[in-house]
């Protein structure tokens, strides 16, 4: 909110303005009523491994992260190259593999990647499109400094609290609305249909059906996959609603079976169709991938297209945005040390107290070391995994992160916060929604931003011009 | 709609409905226990488990027949298979799976209720607190119902919704009935006979039909005139009769929004057939308890019909 002399930002002139003429106590109340709103509606997430019943909130902090219009400007440019550049990945990776033959990144990165998958291998998803819904998680570490920390082409999630946030700050300030204004982010749900509906298969007739496929209530985001289905219109339907007929899939409603043109999907590749992956499945199709490939259904996000999820393949990302782009990303990844590198195994094993050290395949903060903060143990036990499987990991500095204040009981104090920004892929073009989900650490110096971990959430603002 | 989005509405409130039934059927109890002599107290809650269904299940418990022990067994006891809480519960998650079917403000009735529910019974039940609970869980079913009455499309889910309602109401108006009138009719010959008042009352006080029987009786309970009540007066929202009426209209919308009719609108036809014109002399004539029991059978059959008509399961 303030530079290093300690003056405010000029994107968050309007919002201090305001803040400045707040009482304290009018604030607190404020806090615990938008808890208990959130709890009332039931925007919860489940915790895997506790009580099948155990739903909690994450916790929302209510003084928004801003973004000036010029900053977001070039944000979204550096957004899009990355991913078009990832879109054209995917289609190269599953078709001539012109990347490897050029010698730019390794055959292994692919062989290696349990996301791989040769079913897709020669196959066009629907229009072209293998990520239609991409997060891309940003850090920023000085004035129009920014990183790409990670990219979630598979299934990113977290949409729902930037929508919910924005409606939940609206009704808790209306005033503030007024004075600052502030870009829409409820259009989201809309454009996510359309560009659902642009990627509809050969197959469709009319206008066509859209589907979220959930694993069910107790998936950890199951209350996004409903919010999502009821905010676009759309069925949100559980695998044993849907089985293929007459080559087409199509769900039992009460009237009988109704075809499926596009499924948005939010159970893993694995799951999605037991003739072809996990055979034990009861969460899929089975037959789905033939439908699919025989042109009667699009799924989003594409299978396989999780191998750009992996972190072995980020560090390779500049390479990657040059080759098929043709240039320079505009949007530069956080510095990467890939341990399967003997020379990068060996610094990162000597400074390992200074870094944070990833699993290639890992998400969701699990199975993460975060160096400054571990235990001595904790080092050691790294240190043993490193040097038993050093392929497994990647190594990124603990960078200087920007913070933003959160509000405590003692007032405003900062704290740790990524950004992840929405973009939608259809063959119509890349849609960025204007600001996306800032994801904040609760604890003082922490850097562990992951819901699963502790952290909150809170509102993003990009400023209209 | 799809089918197990119709299925979910439709159990949901079921549940719903069996949860408020069970509620006012303590809230008699309790009365009923409250307004006996101490030694005879015991009676009133034994009955009220008889009423339950789940005396096998208490008894199993080692429960003994007292206030607290009856009420914190159902409204919250996990050997109870139907404790409130849980069925409550079940509310919600079919709640949940339906919630694109739902507007937001049936569903945040759903969960705040639900919410208020859980901390009410996370622990034991005092007595100095047991009226508070049952009111909150009535009113939960109020809150319900009006949020639909008020923000429901009137597509084919309301009618899921609705049908599954008078189902269930109609399942447990039976189910009381049944069982009350043997327990508090030892022989045959009892019957037409002025019985025990205040158990009478209570079967009015559990179905909220006190206040309108009175009404049209002059203050006087007898137990032909309130069996002639709850099963034939179809201007009473918790009869038999109206039960009926409310589900025939619900399943002729839905064979109106489907374009056809299914099993379920001819076995309410013939429902129907064999109940319209009779009297409460017809009643008593071929047995109330075969009566009911032919009524539930029906009843049952034609829940069973509309899952199959609709394609509720797989």
């Amino acid at each position: 909110m303030h530079t290093a002399d300690g003056s405010v930002r000029p994107a968050y002139e309007g919002y201090c303005d305001w803040q400045n003429g707040q009482d304290q106590s009018y604030l607190r109340r404020k806090h615990n009523e938008a808890e208990s709103n959130f709890r009332k509606t039931g925007i919860t997430f489940n915790v895997y491994g506790e009580d099948a019943a155990e739903e909690r909130l994450i916790p929302f902090d209510m003084v928004p992260r801003v973004i000036g219009a010029g900053e977001w400007r070039k944000l979204s440019r550096g957004i899009e190259q990355r991913v078009s550049a990832l879109n054209a990945f995917l289609y190269d990776l599953y078709h001539r593999q012109e990347i490897i033959r050029s010698g730019r990144i390794p055959e292994r990165l692919f062989r290696n990647n349990a996301a791989w998958l040769h079913q897709m291998v020669g196959f066009k998803p629907p229009g072209g499109v293998y990520t239609h819904i991409v997060g891309i998680d940003l850090v920023r570490t000085g004035p129009d400094e920014w990183f790409v920390l990670e990219d979630n082409a598979r299934t990113p999630s977290g949409v729902s609290y930037m929508l919910e946030n924005r409606e939940t700050m609206m009704a808790m300030f209306p005033e503030l609305f007024s004075k600052v204004e502030v870009e829409a982010v409820s259009d989201y749900p809309r454009r996510l249909a359309q560009s659902l509906a642009a990627c509809a298969p050969p197959a469709t007739k009319g206008r066509p059906n859209v589907a979220v496929l959930t694993p069910g209530i107790y998936n950890s985001a199951y209350f996004e996959h409903s919010f999502l289905a009821d905010q676009m219109g759309a069925y949100l339907v559980e695998g044993s609603d849907l089985r293929v007929v007459d080559g087409r899939v199509q769900m039992r409603t009460t009237r009988g079976y109704k075809p499926v043109d596009v499924i948005y999907r939010r159970v893993d590749d694995d799951y999605l169709d037991p003739l072809t992956f996990n055979p034990d499945s009861a969460l899929g199709i089975p037959g789905i991938m033939d439908v699919y490939r025989a042109g009667g259904v699009t799924i989003a996000n594409a299978p396989g297209t999780g191998v750009c999820d992996d972190k072995a393949v980020y560090s390779f990302m500049p390479e990657i945005v040059e080759f098929y782009t043709g240039e320079k990303p505009l949007l530069p990844n956080v510095q990467t040390w890939r341990c399967s590198d003997p020379d990068s195994l060996g610094y990162v094993l000597d400074n390992l107290e200074e870094l944070v050290v990833k699993e290639v395949h890992g998400s969701g903060g699990y199975g993460m070391l975060i160096g400054p903060t571990a235990s001595k143990k904790e080092i050691a036990e790294f240190r043993k995994k490193l040097t038993n499987n050093p392929t497994n990991y990647i190594a990124q500095p603990t960078l200087a992160l920007s913070t933003c204040p959160i509000f405590t009981k003692s007032g405003l104090a900062p704290r740790h916060v990524d950004l992840r920004p929405y973009v939608l892929v259809s063959p119509n073009g890349v849609d960025i929604t204007p600001g996306g989900l800032t994801r904040v650490a609760l604890k003082k110096g922490s850097l562990v931003v992951n819901s699963s971990q502790g952290g909150g959430t809170k509102d993003t603002w990009v400023l209209k011009d | 709609m799809l089918g197990r989005t119709g299925n979910g509405l439709f159990w949901m409130f079921r549940y719903l409905e069996r949860a408020e039934n069970t509620a006012r059927l303590l809230d008699a109890g309790l009365r009923m226990a409250l307004t006996r002599d101490f030694a005879t107290a015991d009676a009133e809650w034994r009955s009220v488990i008889a009423t339950t269904g789940h005396k096998a299940a208490f008894e199993q418990h080692g429960g003994e027949y007292n206030g607290p022990q009856v009420w914190n067994f159902i409204l919250r006891n996990k050997d109870n298979p139907a404790n409130i809480l849980g069925t409550f519960e079940q509310v919600r998650t079919n709640a949940r799976m339906a919630r694109n079917a739902i507007s937001g403000e049936v569903w945040e009735a759903i969960n705040e209720s639900w919410m208020q529910l859980k901390d009410m019974l996370s622990a034991p039940v005092q007595q100095n607190n047991l009226g508070y609970v049952v009111s909150s869980i009535r009113r939960a079913g109020m809150q319900v119902h009006g949020a639909m009455a008020g923000s429901m499309l009137r597509d084919e889910g309301f009618h899921f919704a609705r049908a599954g309602t008078f189902v269930e109401r109609a399942d447990s108006i039976a189910r009381i009935l049944d069982i009350k009138y043997y327990l508090l009719l030892p022989s045959l010959s009892y019957v037409g006979s002025t019985m025990d008042a205040g158990q009478w009352d209570n079967i009015l006080r559990s179905v909220s039909g006190d206040r309108a029987y009175r009404f049209l009786n002059a203050g006087q309970i007898d137990a032909r005139g309130i069996v002639e009540f709850l099963v034939l007066d179809d201007r009473f929202p918790r009869s038999l009769a109206f039960c009926h009426s409310a589900l025939r209209q619900n399943l002729a919308a839905l064979a109106r929004i489907h374009g056809k009719e299914g099993e379920c609108n001819v076995l309410m036809r013939d429902a129907d057939t064999r109940i319209s014109g009779m009297t409460i002399d017809d009643i008593f004539e071929k047995g109330l308890h075969q009566f009911l029991l032919e009524f539930s059978h029906s009843n049952s059959a034609i829940a069973a019909a509309i899952a199959e008509d609709y394609r509720f399961i797989a």
